[in-house]
C-alpha cells in the first residue's frame, strides 16, 4: 500500500494558511471560509480513506509502523538528524481522524458564529497552521520533528487565543499560554537532549522498539537518585504536561477561553491540549520500560489534576471556564490511564486513555460548540445571565444535552465506555487512585448538569432581545458531533490502538460499571434538586461554605501565586537589578575608566602650555633628578 | 580576475558614483543600484563556489589570489573564500541591501551618510574575504572608524556621547587584538624560516604553547568585544540607541558577526590549544551574557535597548556555541551569526520606521499599532518570532544546532553550561511577548495614531528581503547548513587533534 499521498495532509493547510494569510484580506471574507473549509474538507477525505486503508490492509498479527514519506531537514551529526516525515500506526492514524473531523466541524461552525468579524480571513489562515502544526505533530517520525511543530502549535494557539487583539484581557491570557507552555517546552527540549544524548537518536521506530538503543541499554548513569533516563523522561512529560494543562501548569487554559469558542472548542477538544497524552503515549515504551518512577509521577499527577479541577469547575460561573476545568479534569484521567498501564497484553490503560481521548474530542467539541451557539444568542458567558433557553434553541439544547449525559458516562453513550475502561485499569492497579476517579466522576456529573440546568432550564428571564436558535452552518456541526458521542464508544479500540499492536482482550466488569454509574445519577439528582428550578439553595450552600468557596472560586489563588513569582521575583529581583548593574556596575567601569582618563589628562595637559621656558625647566630638572637618582643608587 | 575582488570593486565604484552625483535622488539611486549589484553578485558568487566544489575542487579555500604588498614583513594581498565566508558575505550583502532602501529617507548630507555606509560595508566585505591577519585588521578598522561619523553626525539623543563609547571601546579591542595578532605573526615561524600573516599557512605551523596562551586572550578578547562579549558589551545598548537606523542594521547585523568570525578563524583556529586550556573561563563568560542580556531585555523600554540587550544575549549564543568546539556547534554558531544578523537587522529597520512614525521608542508611551500600521506591525512579530526561535524562521534551526551540538560534548560541565544557555529560550519569549503585546496589541493609546501611514514601498522592499531570507533559512535550513558544515570537519579536526 502507497502512502504517500498522506504528503498532502500536512502541506495542503500549510499552503492554504501561507495563502489566506498573504491574500486573504484582499478577498472577499466569505471567499477565505469557503477555501479553508474546502481544504479541510478534502483532508478530511483523505484522513478517513488512510484510516480506512490502514486498518483493513493488516499484513501479520499486529499493526505495523509504516513511514509514509522521509526527508532530511537537517543533519546535526552523523546520527542525529531532523527528518520530516510522516508515520503511521494505529495511534497516528487515529489522532488523524480526531483531529480532521473536529477541525472540520470547527471550520464550518465558525462559516456562522465568526460571521461578519473583522478578521474572518485572519482566523481561517490562522486555523489552517493551527491544523497543519497540530496534524505534523501526531505524524512524526521523530521526537524532533514533533518538537517543531510543538512549538508551532504553540505559536498558533498564541494567535488564536489572542484573536480579538484589541482586548487587553486577550492579549495577557495569549501571552500567558504562550510563556508558560514555553517554560514546559523547556523541559522538554533538556529532556530531548538528555535523550537523545544517551540513544544518539530522534527516531520514534528506534526509540520505542525493545532492541532499540532507549530499551535495551538505557543509560546507566544517575543523577540525584533517578537514572538519568528517568530526568529524561520526567523532563519530557513536563512539556507534555505543559500543553496538557496539567497542575501545576494549567494556569493558562481557563484564561485561554478568550479567543473565540470555536477557537476554544478546537484547543480544548481534539486538538492542543492532548498533546500532552498522545506525547507519553507516543513514548510509552520508554516510559514503561526504563522508569517505571515517572508512570507513577504521571499517574499522580493526572489523579490529582483531575481532581483539583473538577472542584474549581462545581464554582465557576463563565460557561465556557467550566468546560475549560472540566477538559482538565478529562485530561486528568487520560493521563491516569496512561500511569496505570501496563504493556502488552496488561496494556488495558494505554487503550482506555486514547479511547477517552477519542470519545472525549468529540463530545467536548460539541459542548464547547453548543456554548459558542448560546454566547452566540445572549451575548454573554455567564450562567448567571442565562437560563430557559430550551424552548428558544432546541437544537442546541438536545445536542448539549447528549454531551452532558455523554461525559457523565451514562450508558450506552461513548463516554460510559471510555470511561468505564480507565476506572477498570486504575482499579487493577492503585485501589486510592481508583477512588479518586470514582469520586470526580460524581463531580463530573454534578457540574456538567449544573451547567445544562442553568442554560436551559432554571428562570424563564427576560432578554433584551429574544433569542433564536443559530443558522445551519452552527447547528449542523452540532448535530453531526452528537452523532459522534453516541456512537463512538462502539468503535471496537481495543482491536486498534494497543501498546503492541496486537488485539487487547477485553471484558465488562459490572462491579465498576454499576457504582460509577450510580455515583453519574447521583451527581445529575443533586446538580437537579439545586438547579433545576430557581431557588435559594446554590446561595445559601454557597454562604455557609463562604471561606472554602471563595478560596476555590478564586482557583485556589494559584494564579496569585505565579503573579507573585513572576512579577515580585523574576521582574523585579532579578531583572531589575540585572538592569541597574548592567548601567552602574559594569558600564559604570567602563565610564569610570573614561573618566579617569579624561580626568589624569585634565591634570597634565597643563604641562603642554607651549612655554619653552617651562619646557627647559622640566628638562633640566627631570635630568637633575636622574643624576642625582643614579649617584645615589650607586 | 579574482571574481572576490568584484565585492570590493563594486562598493568602491557605488562610491565614486555617490560623490558624482547631484542632489538626494541620484544618491539613493546610485546607492540602490550598487548595492543590488552587490547583492546579486553575492548570489553569483554562492553559485560559483557550488560550481567549483562540484567540478571536484576540494581545496579549502577557493578563489585564491594572492599579491605581494609588503615584502619586508611578509604582507600579503591574500583572498580566499570557504563556505563559512561566502555565507558571511550573502549576509552581509543582504543586509546592506535592506539598510540602503530602509534609510531611503535620510535627506541631510545624504551623500556623506551613503559614502560612509557603503564604505562601512566595504570594510566587512574586505574583512571576509581577507586570508591574511594584516589585511584584515585593516579592513575591520575600515569599518569600525565610518561608524563614529555614522553615528556622531546623523545620530539621535546623546549621539556624541555614544559614538565616542563605541568607538573608543571597539578600539580598545582593536588595540588587544593588534597585540594578538603580532604575537601570533612572530610566532609564525618557530623553527626559524620567515615570519608570515596569511592565515592558511599559519594553521599548519605548531605555535609554541606558552605564546599560545599569553596571546589567546588577547585575541579572544579583541574580537569578543565586537562580540558582546559580557563584561564588555555596553558599548552596544547605548551605541545602537544613538545610531541611525541602517546603521544599527548594519551594526548589529554585519559588525558584531566579524567578532564571532575573528574569534573562531583567527584565535580559535590558529591557537588551538590555548583554546582548549582557556574555554572554561569564556564559556562562563558567555553563558552569563546568554543569560544576562535575555533579563536585561525584561526591564527596558526603549526598543533600541532591547534590541541591544537581546543582541547580547544572541550573540553570547554565537560566542559560546563557538567554545564547544565541535563541528555542530560551530555550525550552529554561524548560522546563529547569519540568523541573528538577518532579524537584528529586521528589528533595527523596523524601529527605526515606527519612530519615524511615533517620534518615540518607550514602548509605554504607545500601544495598539497592529491597527493602524498592520504591515509593520506583522513583520514586527514575524522578527520577534523569528527571535524567540520559532520553527520555520531562521532562530530556531540556529538555536537547535547550538543546542544539539552543545549538548554532545562528553564532559558535564559543558552540558550544564548548555542548560543554563537552553533557559534564554523562555526568558526570550517573555521579553519579546512582552513588547509585542504593550506596542502592538491592545487598544490604540494615542489619537494621533489614527492618521499613521502604513509602509511605503522602499521600507516594505527592505523589510520583505529580510522576512524572505528568515523564512528561507527558517523553512529549508539544509542547503546553508551544509555549506557551513564543509569546510568545518577539517577546521575542528585541527583544533581537536592536538
Amino acid at each position: 500500500m502507497d502512502y504517500s499521498y498522506t504528503l498532502l495532509i500536512l502541506l495542503l493547510p500549510f499552503l492554504l494558511f501561507l495563502f489566506i494569510g498573504l491574500i486573504g484580506n484582499k478577498m472577499k471574507p466569505q471567499l477565505s471560509g469557503v477555501l479553508g473549509t474546502t481544504g479541510l474538507l478534502v483532508i478530511t477525505v483523505l484522513s478517513y480513506f488512510t484510516a480506512f486503508n490502514y486498518f483493513t490492509n493488516k499484513t501479520g498479527e499486529a499493526f505495523k509502523a509504516i513511514e509514509a514519506f522521509q526527508f532530511l531537514w537537517l543533519q546535526f551529526t552523523d546520527k542525529l538528524i531532523i527528518h520530516l516525515g510522516i508515520l503511521l500506526d494505529p495511534l497516528s492514524v487515529m489522532m488523524l481522524v480526531v483531529i480532521t473531523t473536529v477541525s472540520l466541524m470547527v471550520h464550518i461552525y465558525s462559516m456562522g458564529y465568526m460571521k461578519g468579524e473583522v478578521g474572518f480571513a485572519r482566523s481561517y489562515s490562522f486555523l489552517s497552521l493551527f491544523t497543519c502544526s497540530r496534524l505534523g505533530l501526531v505524524l512524526a517520525t521523530n521526537i524532533f520533528q514533533m518538537y517543531i511543530f510543538w512549538e508551532l502549535v504553540g505559536v498558533s494557539s498564541y494567535l488564536l487565543i489572542g484573536f480579538y487583539y484589541e482586548r487587553p484581557s486577550a492579549v495577557a491570557a495569549a501571552k500567558k499560554a504562550f510563556i508558560v507552555t514555553r517554560f514546559a517546552d523547556l523541559g522538554f527540549l533538556i529532556g530531548i537532549l538528555i535523550l537523545s544524548f544517551y540513544t544518539n537518536t530522534f527516531d520514534f521506530n528506534l526509540l520505542t522498539s525493545d532492541d532499540g538503543p532507549a530499551i535495551a541499554q538505557p543509560a546507566t548513569a544517575v543523577f540525584m537518585g533517578l537514572s538519568v533516563t528517568t530526568w529524561a523522561m520526567l523532563l519530557i512529560f513536563m512539556g507534555g504536561a505543559g500543553k496538557s494543562a496539567m497542575f501545576p501548569l494549567h494556569i493558562w487554559l481557563p484564561d485561554a477561553m478568550e479567543g473565540p469558542t470555536p477557537v476554544s472548542a478546537l484547543i480544548h477538544a481534539a486538538t492542543m491540549v492532548v498533546a500532552g497524552v498522545y506525547l507519553v503515549a507516543r513514548l510509552f515504551p520508554i516510559y514503561h520500560f526504563t522508569s517505571p518512577d515517572s508512570l507513577n509521577v504521571i499517574m499522580y499527577v493526572g489523579s490529582f489534576t483531575s481532581l483539583f479541577a473538577a472542584i474549581i469547575a462545581c464554582t465557576q460561573l463563565d460557561i465556557k471556564r467550566v468546560l475549560a476545568f472540566s477538559t482538565l479534569s478529562q485530561i486528568g484521567y487520560m493521563m491516569v490511564a496512561l500511569g496505570v498501564s501496563g504493556y502488552g497484553s496488561e496494556g488495558l490503560g494505554y487503550m482506555a486513555s486514547l479511547f477517552h481521548l477519542f470519545t472525549h474530542a468529540f463530545f467536548k467539541a460539541l459542548l464547547f460548540l453548543g456554548a459558542g451557539s448560546v454566547i452566540h444568542a445572549v451575548h454573554s458567558n455567564l450562567m448567571t445571565e442565562m437560563g430557559g433557553l430550551k424552548k428558544y434553541m432546541p437544537i442546541t439544547h438536545i445536542t448539549f444535552l447528549i454531551a452532558c449525559l455523554t461525559i457523565a458516562g451514562i450508558p450506552p453513550l461513548s463516554g460510559f465506555f471510555s470511561k468505564d475502561e480507565i476506572l477498570v485499569a486504575a482499579f487493577e492497579h492503585n485501589k486510592m487512585v481508583f477512588a479518586v476517579q470514582w469520586l470526580v466522576a460524581g463531580l463530573t456529573a454534578f457540574y456538567m448538569f449544573r451547567l445544562y440546568f442553568n442554560i436551559f432550564w432554571s428562570s424563564n428571564r427576560e432578554y433584551h432581545h429574544t433569542p433564536h436558535e443559530s443558522p445551519a452552518s452552527m447547528t449542523i456541526p452540532l448535530i453531526l458531533l452528537a452523532v459522534a458521542s453516541i456512537f463512538s464508544g462502539f468503535v471496537p479500540f481495543h482491536d486498534l490502538v494497543t501498546t503492541d499492536g496486537l488485539p487487547l482482550q477485553t471484558e465488562f466488569h459490572a462491579m465498576i460499571a454499576v457504582p460509577s454509574v450510580a455515583i453519574a445519577v447521583v451527581g445529575i439528582i443533586f446538580s437537579a434538586m439545586l438547579y433545576f428550578r430557581k431557588n435559594p439553595k446554590p446561595e445559601s450552600i454557597a454562604t455557609s461554605l463562604s471561606g472554602i468557596y471563595t478560596f476555590v472560586y478564586h482557583k485556589f489563588y494559584i494564579d496569585e501565586v505565579y503573579l507573585f513569582i513572576t512579577h515580585n521575583i523574576i521582574f523585579q529581583f532579578i531583572s531589575r537589578p540585572v538592569a541597574w548593574f548592567d548601567r552602574h556596575i559594569v558600564d559604570g567601569t567602563m565610564n569610570l575608566i573614561g573618566n579617569t582618563t579624561v580626568f589624569f589628562s585634565g591634570a597634565i595637559k597643563r604641562m603642554q602650555s607651549g612655554h619653552v621656558q617651562w619646557y627647559i625647566w622640566y628638562f633640566t630638572s627631570g635630568a637633575l633628578l636622574l643624576v642625582l637618582l643614579i649617584l645615589y643608587l650607586n | 580576475m579574482n571574481p572576490l575582488l568584484l565585492l570590493l570593486l563594486i562598493p568602491l565604484l557605488t562610491v565614486i558614483g555617490i560623490a558624482l552625483a547631484k542632489g538626494t535622488k541620484q544618491v539613493r539611486l546610485v546607492s540602490a543600484i550598487g548595492m543590488s549589484a552587490q547583492l546579486l553578485f553575492a548570489f553569483v558568487l554562492l553559485f560559483l563556489f557550488y560550481k567549483e566544489r562540484n567540478t571536484g575542487n576540494t581545496e579549502d579555500m577557493l578563489f585564491v589570489s594572492s599579491t605581494m604588498w609588503y615584502e619586508s614583513f611578509n604582507i600579503q594581498l591574500k583572498f580566499g573564500v570557504d563556505g563559512i565566508s561566502v555565507s558571511m558575505i550573502l549576509l552581509t550583502a543582504i543586509v546592506t541591501f535592506a539598510g540602503i532602501f530602509a534609510s531611503w529617507q535620510v535627506e541631510s548630507l545624504s551623500k556623506e551618510f551613503f559614502i560612509s555606509l557603503i564604505i562601512l560595508a566595504t570594510g566587512v566585505f574586505g574583512f571576509f574575504i581577507s586570508l591574511d591577519l594584516f589585511t584584515m585588521f585593516l579592513f575591520y578598522e575600515m569599518a569600525v572608524i565610518p561608524m563614529y561619523l555614522l553615528i556622531g553626525i546623523w545620530g539621535s539623543g546623546p549621539k556624541e556621547y555614544s559614538a565616542m563609547k563605541l568607538t573608543l571601546m571597539l578600539m580598545g579591542g582593536s588595540a588587544l587584538l593588534l597585540v594578538g595578532l603580532l604575537g601570533i605573526y612572530f610566532n609564525s615561524a618557530p623553527d626559524g624560516g620567515r615570519l608570515t600573516f596569511d592565515l592558511t599557512e599559519i594553521a599548519k605551523v605548531h605555535i609554541p604553547l606558552a605564546a599560545q596562551l599569553f596571546f589567546f586572550p588577547f585575541t579572544f578578547i579583541g574580537f569578543g568585544i565586537l562580540g558582546a562579549l559580557f563584561p564588555f558589551h555596553t558599548w552596544s545598548p547605548d551605541g545602537h540607541a544613538s545610531a541611525p537606523t541602517a546603521v544599527s542594521m548594519l551594526h548589529a547585523g554585519v559588525l558584531m558577526k566579524l567578532g564571532g568570525y575573528g574569534c573562531f578563524r583567527v584565535a580559535m583556529y590558529l591557537l588551538p590549544e590555548a583554546a582548549h586550556e582557556l574555554a572554561w573561563i569564556f564559556i562562563i563568560l558567555t553563558s552569563i551574557s546568554v543569560v544576562y542580556g535575555a533579563f536585561g531585555a525584561i526591564w527596558q523600554k526603549d526598543l533600541k535597548y532591547i534590541n541591544a540587550y537581546s543582541s547580547v544575549s544572541h550573540c553570547g549564543l554565537v560566542l559560546f556555541a563557538l567554545l564547544m568546539m565541535n563541528e555542530t556547534a560551530t555550525t550552529g554558531a554561524i548560522l546563529q551569526m547569519i540568523s541573528h544578523g538577518l532579524m537584528t537587522a529586521l528589528f533595527f529597520a523596523l524601529i527605526g520606521m515606527i519612530y519615524g512614525r511615533t517620534h518615540t521608542r518607550m514602548i509605554n508611551e504607545m500601544g495598539g499599532l497592529m491597527k493602524v500600521i498592520p504591515f509593520l506591525s506583522v513583520v514586527y512579530v514575524i522578527a520577534g518570532l523569528a527571535s524567540l526561535g520559532l520553527p520555520g524562521l531562521s532562530g530556531f534551526v540556529a538555536e537547535m544546532t547550538i543546542f544539539v551540538g552543545s549538548f554532545q560534548h562528553t564532559d558535564t560541565f559543558h552540558r550544564v553550561a548548555t542548560i543554563v544557555a537552553c533557559s534564554s529560550i523562555v526568558i526570550t519569549a517573555v521579553y519579546i511577548l512582552r513588547v509585542v503585546g504593550i506596542l502592538l496589541l491592545g487598544p490604540i493609546t494615542n489619537n494621533h495614531y489614527l492618521e499613521l501611514k502604513d509602509a511605503q514601498w522602499f521600507e516594505k522592499l527592505s523589510t520583505v528581503t529580510l522576512v524572505s531570507a528568515i523564512a528561507i533559512i527558517g523553512l529549508t535550513p539544509f542547503w546553508l547548513s551544509d555549506l557551513i558544515r564543509e569546510p568545518l570537519a577539517h577546521m575542528i579536526q585541527n583544533l581537536t587533534n592536538l
